[in-house]
């Protein structure tokens, strides 16, 4: 297997882009990748998309964003794994680099979420839990996570008050990231009492605790580490340490603990056995932060922190930018938005950036491995991958 | 919401209105909905059985923003029920009020409707639990 860089990475500022089509935005980060690679040509194309057929519509991806990218007749697929979809099209792209396949491979991931209604959108989102033995019995994306919430407290046996503390540490640390994050959808501090007091979704979860309903793309362009040092010395290299995926049930019933995140765990031991590091290894994380609770449950299936103490770890502040292992300094999904299939390569936007020095205001002082966490569903499936500056 | 499709409504009636199950033949688990292939065992020799209706609740939510179908329900409990055997279901808690849903309380399966679907407003039925 050939050792893969990240040479280049693009995406814009998120939210609610009316004036948009899919195809513009994917194009728009599309060539900001490429110019920030300096590259010309791709040889293939994955893209994430969770489910362009429901929001816009519109499925064959593959062929339509190869095509307005002016890149036809390159192979090109999309690729899906609901909410965890970008962090599969990077592990695609991954591959055919390393398998020597392709030389040089655009992955991105878009999502079009806003052209269509709030009650359309919540169904759409909600095809990544079990349509026949949850959905149809009233579950929700908030729900399902709020079940894994109470699951969580009830384990652990946190007295509420002090689990609702940690929960809106969480959000209140993500905002104040993605204020200085220009791409971000919002904009905003969040203090905790406004977490705590926004309005009830799903017991405990409440709006402040849940990420949005976004538009946005994001891509980044991979090619051998070899290529990259010979013809792209632009920016110096980001390595593809090593790349992690796993599944888990899709309801969440059937997990054997519904208070841990099983899939995280084996995506990340996986990567952390490739890249010959553990957990301590790693300087920072992008992780899914769909819910709070997400956020806590993924930093201990990462290693990061002690079963249980993730919470306690966020309120010390050892998640934030200036702690001892910063989490999303991006915003994260919170903040930064959700654009679902695009959420995974914007992951690896962030960490190209932190590893280049080039996160402006929220540049971390020690940035030279970074990990990122993909989710899809209410944890059924996970893709971790691992960056090295070198 | 895209309304549910004939068919699929019809082959689930067995699960939906019966509890119908498998129970394995190689560990004795009971799988709900029934499976063609044991997980990390790859056993595939199942019995049909029914389940076993009285369980505890492992965890519960409120919903408090329903989905597409389910707005005139107001705020609902939705939980995960274990059932004899290991079977886990998600269902609405119903005939509770919403302050007394606790972990750990024992349920009974019941058949109820589920919602009205589309225009028509057809009927569309399933399983819930109430306390025990």
């Amino acid at each position: 297997m050939r050792d893969v860089a990240v040479i280049g990475v693009g995406m814009n500022k998120w939210g609610e882009l009316w004036e948009k089509s899919l195809r513009d935005i994917f194009v728009e980060a599309a060539l900001l990748a490429m110019d920030d690679a300096s590259v010309d040509h791709i040889d293939s194309l994955y893209v994430g998309s969770m489910t362009p057929g429901l929001f816009i519509g519109q499925e064959h991806l593959g062929s339509l964003l190869a095509d307005y990218l002016g890149q036809c007749p390159i192979p090109a697929a999309r690729v899906e794994s609901a909410c965890a979809s970008g962090g599969l099209a990077v592990r695609m792209g991954w591959m055919d680099v390393a398998l020597g396949v392709s030389d040089i491979v655009l992955v991105g991931g878009v999502e079009k979420m806003l052209d269509v209604d709030g009650g359309a959108a919540t169904y759409a989102l909600a095809t990544a839990a079990d349509q026949e033995w949850e959905c149809y019995n009233g579950a929700t994306f908030p729900g399902l996570y709020a079940m894994i919430a109470n699951a969580y407290q009830a384990k652990h046996n946190i007295p509420f008050d002090k689990f609702r503390k940690q929960l809106a540490q969480v959000a209140v640390k993500n905002h104040a990231n993605g204020l200085l994050n220009p791409n971000a959808q919002f904009q905003s501090k969040v203090t905790p009492e406004q977490v705590m007091t926004s309005t009830m979704v799903a017991d405990p979860l409440r709006l402040l605790d849940c990420s949005p309903i976004t538009d946005g793309a994001a891509a980044a362009i991979l090619c051998p580490l070899e290529m990259a040092r010979a013809k792209f010395k632009k920016h110096s290299p980001v390595v593809i340490a090593a790349s992690g995926a796993a599944t888990d049930t899709l309801s969440l019933a059937h997990r054997e603990d519904i208070a841990y995140l099983k899939a995280t765990e084996v995506a990340a031991q996986h990567a952390y056995k490739m890249a010959n590091m553990k957990p301590a290894d790693i300087d920072f994380a992008e992780v899914h932060d769909c819910f709070t609770i997400a956020e806590i449950c993924v930093i201990e299936a990462l290693g990061f922190f002690e079963v249980g103490k993730g919470g306690d770890a966020t309120l010390e502040g050892a998640t934030a930018l200036d702690g001892a292992k910063p989490i999303n300094s991006s915003g994260g999904l919170k903040s930064k938005g959700h654009p679902v299939g695009a959420t995974g390569v914007a992951q690896v936007v962030e960490v190209a950036h932190q590893l280049r020095g080039e996160a402006g205001k929220r540049q971390l002082q020690k940035a030279r491995i970074g990990l990122t966490q993909n989710m899809g569903g209410s944890g059924g499936s996970t893709v971790v991958h691992i960056f090295k500056a070198v | 919401m895209m309304s549910s499709i004939t068919a699929r409504y019809w082959r689930e009636i067995p699960q939906r209105y019966r509890g119908e199950a498998s129970k394995s033949k190689k560990t004795g688990k009971t799988y709900f909905p029934p499976r063609l292939v044991e997980p990390k065992n790859g056993n595939r020799q199942f019995e049909p059985v029914k389940l076993d209706y009285e369980g505890n609740l492992i965890t519960y939510t409120v919903i408090r923003v329903a989905p597409a179908g389910f707005e005139d329900q107001g705020a609902y409990a939705l939980g995960i029920v274990e059932l004899p055997g290991g079977a886990r279901i998600t269902a609405q808690i119903a005939d509770c009020p919403l302050s007394d849903v606790k972990i750990g309380m024992k349920v009974r399966v019941v058949f109820r409707k589920i919602r009205d679907e589309g225009h028509e407003g057809i009927h569309c039925y399933g399983y819930k639990v109430v306390p025990a």
